[in-house]
């Protein structure tokens, strides 16, 4: 386990062949360092979850991932290929997908609709002005088994609008799903769930494990205890420590800054 | 070389014009986010104002003064009956209804003033130049523009920096559900930085009256202009608004002056006749097109938005 | 057959085919089709006239309308591409080309060419920016026009012959100019229709819709909108190739911002991103415009505050109106 003092575990050769490395990534805006030489390795297979206090940089770190944001230091690495400078859409064409703490859908299409374009951004090009595409059984199988596969088989063709909010947070990933990732980036996939929805999202996200990586930033801490391999805590831009869950949450440290004086386990948010 | 000067300081002079309105423009964009095509109908009214007092009371001064008390209150009126219910639309429809007050205010003009135009003729003593460098001699009036416009330009940044009307135009523009959650009467606000901004406009129609124009559709060609200072400079920011405006300026001016000229060293007479008004109108395009390439959000963009 | 993705268009359980809204395009297009009967039953000429500009401009909306309704590119600008696609007609006629075969694809690539350039620059920003430097590139190109001394400068230049297109059409005849722009109009909304519901068309919406969503899930969104922005160029380009032949004139004033404002209007006005609006909004809008103008000597006075109060007011256009949508 790894605590601010050392250094050790952060090393890029601590994980052989990472799915995912982050190497001294900082980013501030004005005077504030909302990244601060971010260091990290990810092995593929993982779930791991970032965790840690609000405005501690977790929505940075997933723009900074995601390609939303440029760091001025630092280098991203996805698969072996750095890819600090490549655009957000470049990113998710060589496999990185991810999902929004905002919802952020086509409110004005059905669900199907929404998935079916995220199938189309990866099968062939879209320079096609003549067929209909919703015709297209290429863009609608696939869209339908990613809907199916994130528990919204029965609601294709439903408008988002109308869609409930643990819904939309499906949908969320049954897009991210559609683009064939390799590494699935899950921005707060709970935030705003009722209880039984949240049940649901983490068994969804339980049936995923092991056929990509999962990065999850979350809240949520029954989710992120019963989900994660690893764990990392971020507080004001700087990891404070890394590694299995027992240890982490075991942490003085780590329980000072986030977790509060009892045992954190019991809560959704801590 | 004298020419030059000469021009340089025309150049500016269009700066500052242009910084008027532009100033009003970004303004009221940054606070209340619309999209005003009918910002150049408040400079050309207050032109007609200023004409229209002239001839009444006899008095150049007092006819600026009274024809930009009158471009406040029309500014103000006008967003009480027309503006304010544009607000929670998009810009869409802003572009839409602000193009139909634009074409009303043209219309209206052509019924009360008539379709001719009006002039604004200069008191005597503004009717000389002096010698700003030895050999260059400059109209006093277009001195007394740049002047006046700078001393406006200086007053406008005390009252956005250092009032608390300054302060809360500032946060408006920052967060606009804040200041109104925090029970500033933000309808006010919106009225007196719309009011604010007409001024601005009116007084810049109301200066370059006496050299340049005072005519139906005045208002749109210099309108245009303020858009290209304002995309140069940066939606938002005053600053920006004002290197902008003089960068245009003097692009402008000196590209019509020399451009011409220049060409037919180079290339023939004919060629550089047909190509010279066409090029050099396109100048300031050009330099805006440059910005996109280079800093699409503008010299100096506003930190905020 | 509507294109408009706003769920509030779900028709309720009924016959789908006969609704308000059909029943008045159908309208349209009955008057369209049957127009030239008039003129040829009354004598008035002038009705064929108003008409023929009446479908070009529809044109023009139709193009605009793929945009603006589909895209959410609001180009304050396009009138520009009245100008090119006409002025390419009036100089060619000019320097002695007067083949149609020669000038109509001129006047279309050398639209679909500034819309390029135009697009590349301008795309890179949005909303507001964006439509003042559509706006900026319209104006620039207007006064490149007025100093165009060759080619009429501000007074404009008449062309003595329009468009020759050997034994196939004969647009001399006012009748057969008149039905070609119908055909124009009915295959330019035919080929907008297939458009926006390809694949390239749903790029172009769901980058409307939420361009950032469209990036994430890895669409290079930029290049397909400049697709969208020449295409657009282009169709009313050949909107202004028949404005000039109908005129048999060219001049700055077709490219004039107001212009380009009227094309919005249009647009606004029929209904934002469905297929028939263009049209409806054209014929309204500009019928309106003359309708007024014969009654007062002042018809802005009346068409501004009608325009405002659409801007405030009315939520989906006209087409909005009858299917008593309220404001959002």
């Amino acid at each position: 386990m790894c605590t601010a003092a050392s250094k050790v575990c952060w090393k890029a050769d601590a994980v052989p062949d990472p799915i995912l490395q982050i190497e001294g990534v900082s980013k501030r805006f004005g005077g504030v360092i909302a990244a601060d030489a971010i260091t990290l390795a990810i092995p593929r297979g993982e779930v791991h979850a970032v965790i840690g206090p609000n405005g501690a940089g977790k929505t940075t770190l997933v723009g900074l991932i995601a390609g939303e944001i440029a760091p001025f230091a630092g280098t991203v690495r996805f698969d072996g290929n750095d890819i600090t400078r490549l655009p957000v859409y470049r990113r998710n064409r060589l496999g990185l997908a991810r999902s929004f703490q905002i919802t952020s859908l086509f409110s004005e299409l059905t669900a199907l609709d929404n998935v079916a374009l995220a199938v189309q951004a990866h099968r062939g090009h879209s320079f096609r002005f003549w067929r209909d595409a919703r015709s297209e059984d290429e863009l609608r199988k696939p869209a339908l088994a990613a809907l199916a596969r994130a528990g919204l088989g029965e609601r294709a063709d439903v408008l988002v609008a109308k869609l409930s909010h643990g819904e939309h947070r499906q949908l969320e990933i049954a897009m991210a799903l559609a683009t064939n990732p390799r590494l699935l980036l899950l921005d707060e996939p709970m935030a705003g769930t009722g209880p039984d929805e949240s049940v649901r999202m983490v068994e969804l996200l339980r049936q995923l494990k092991g056929s990509m990586t999962i990065l999850l930033i979350e809240h949520d801490m029954e989710a992120v205890f019963a989900l994660a391999d690893r764990l990392t805590v971020l507080v004001y831009g700087r990891i404070i420590a890394s590694g299995e869950p027992a240890a982490v949450r075991a942490d003085a440290e780590v329980r000072k800054a986030y977790l509060g004086e009892k045992d954190g386990g019991g809560g959704r948010h801590g | 070389m004298l020419y030059f000067i000469e021009q340089c300081l025309n150049g500016v002079q269009l700066g500052m014009l242009l910084f008027l309105l532009a100033a009003g423009l970004t303004l009221v964009f940054g606070i209340m986010d619309l999209v005003n095509l009918a910002h150049g109908s408040l400079y050309m009214l207050g032109a007609y104002f200023a004409a229209t007092f002239a001839t009444v009371t006899g008095s150049f001064v007092l006819a600026v003064i009274l024809a930009v008390l009158a471009s406040l209150v029309a500014g103000m009126v006008l967003e009480v009956v027309a503006i304010r219910r544009l607000y929670d639309r998009d810009h869409l429809d802003h572009v839409l209804g602000t193009f139909g007050l634009l074409l009303f205010f043209n219309e209206l003009v052509r019924l009360i003033w008539g379709p001719a135009g009006l002039t604004l003729p200069l008191p005597r003593e503004m009717l000389t130049a002096v010698q700003v460098i030895p050999g260059v001699y400059y109209p006093v009036y277009r001195l007394v523009i740049i002047v006046t416009t700078l001393a406006v330009a200086v007053l406008l940044y005390g009252v956005v920096m250092r009032t608390r009307l300054g302060m809360l135009i500032r946060a408006g523009a920052a967060n606009r559900e804040m200041v109104g959650a925090l029970g500033i009467n933000i309808k006010l606000l919106y009225t007196v930085v719309f009011g604010l901004g007409a001024a601005l406009a009116g007084f810049a129609g109301i200066m370059q009256a006496p050299i340049l124009t005072v005519q139906i559709g005045m208002g749109e060609n210099i309108l245009i202009l303020a858009f290209v200072v304002i995309i140069i400079g940066g939606i938002g920011s005053i600053r920006g608004a004002f290197v902008a405006s003089i960068l245009v300026g003097l692009i402008d001016t000196i590209g019509r002056a020399f451009l011409t000229d220049l060409l037919r060293r180079v290339l023939s007479t004919n060629a550089a006749d047909t190509l010279g008004p066409a090029l050099s109108s396109m100048s300031i395009y050009m330099l805006m097109a440059a910005v996109l390439v280079f800093r699409p959000e503008g010299l100096f963009p506003a930190a905020s938005r | 057959m509507t294109a408009s993705l706003d769920p509030t268009l779900d028709a309720p359980p009924q016959s789908a085919l006969l609704t308000p809204r059909t029943a008045l395009i159908g309208c349209f297009l009955a008057v369209l089709a049957l127009l030239p009967a008039y003129p040829l039953l009354t004598g008035d000429a002038f009705t064929l006239t108003l008409f023929t500009r009446i479908v070009i401009l529809a044109i023009g909306a139709v193009s605009l309308n793929l945009i603006m309704g589909y895209g959410g590119m609001v180009s304050f600008g396009h009138a520009a591409y009245l100008g090119i696609g006409g002025y390419a007609i009036g100089i060619l006629a000019k320097e002695g080309i007067e083949s149609g075969f020669v000038q109509w694809p001129v006047a279309i690539g050398a639209s679909a060419l500034y819309a390029l350039v135009v697009g590349a620059l301008s795309l890179r920003t949005r909303g507001v920016y964006f439509i003042m430097i559509t706006l900026a590139f319209a104006q620039m190109i207007y006064y490149v026009a007025i100093g165009l001394d060759r080619y009429g400068g501000d007074d404009g230049l008449t062309i003595y012959k329009r468009s020759q297109f050997g034994g196939v059409i004969n647009l001399n005849n006012n009748t057969l100019f008149y039905y070609l722009c119908v055909a124009l109009l009915v295959g330019s909304i035919y080929l907008v229709g297939r458009i926006v519901n390809s694949r390239f068309g749903l790029v172009i919406r769901g980058s409307r819709s939420n361009d950032r969503r469209m990036r994430a899930i890895g669409f290079p969104t930029f290049r397909y909108r400049l697709v969208c922005f020449i295409i657009a160029g282009a169709l009313c380009g050949l909107a202004g190739a028949l404005l000039a032949n109908h005129t048999n004139f060219i001049s700055p004033a077709m490219m004039h911002w107001t212009r380009s404002g009227d094309l919005i209007v249009m647009v606004v006005l029929g209904g934002l991103g469905s297929l028939f609006g263009p049209l409806i909004g054209s014929v309204t809008f500009l019928l309106l415009e003359e309708g007024l103008s014969r009654i007062t000597e002042y018809p802005n006075l009346i068409l501004g505050p009608i325009l405002l109060l659409v801007a405030v007011y009315v939520h989906g256009g006209i087409q909005g109106l009858l299917e008593g949508r309220r404001r959002a």
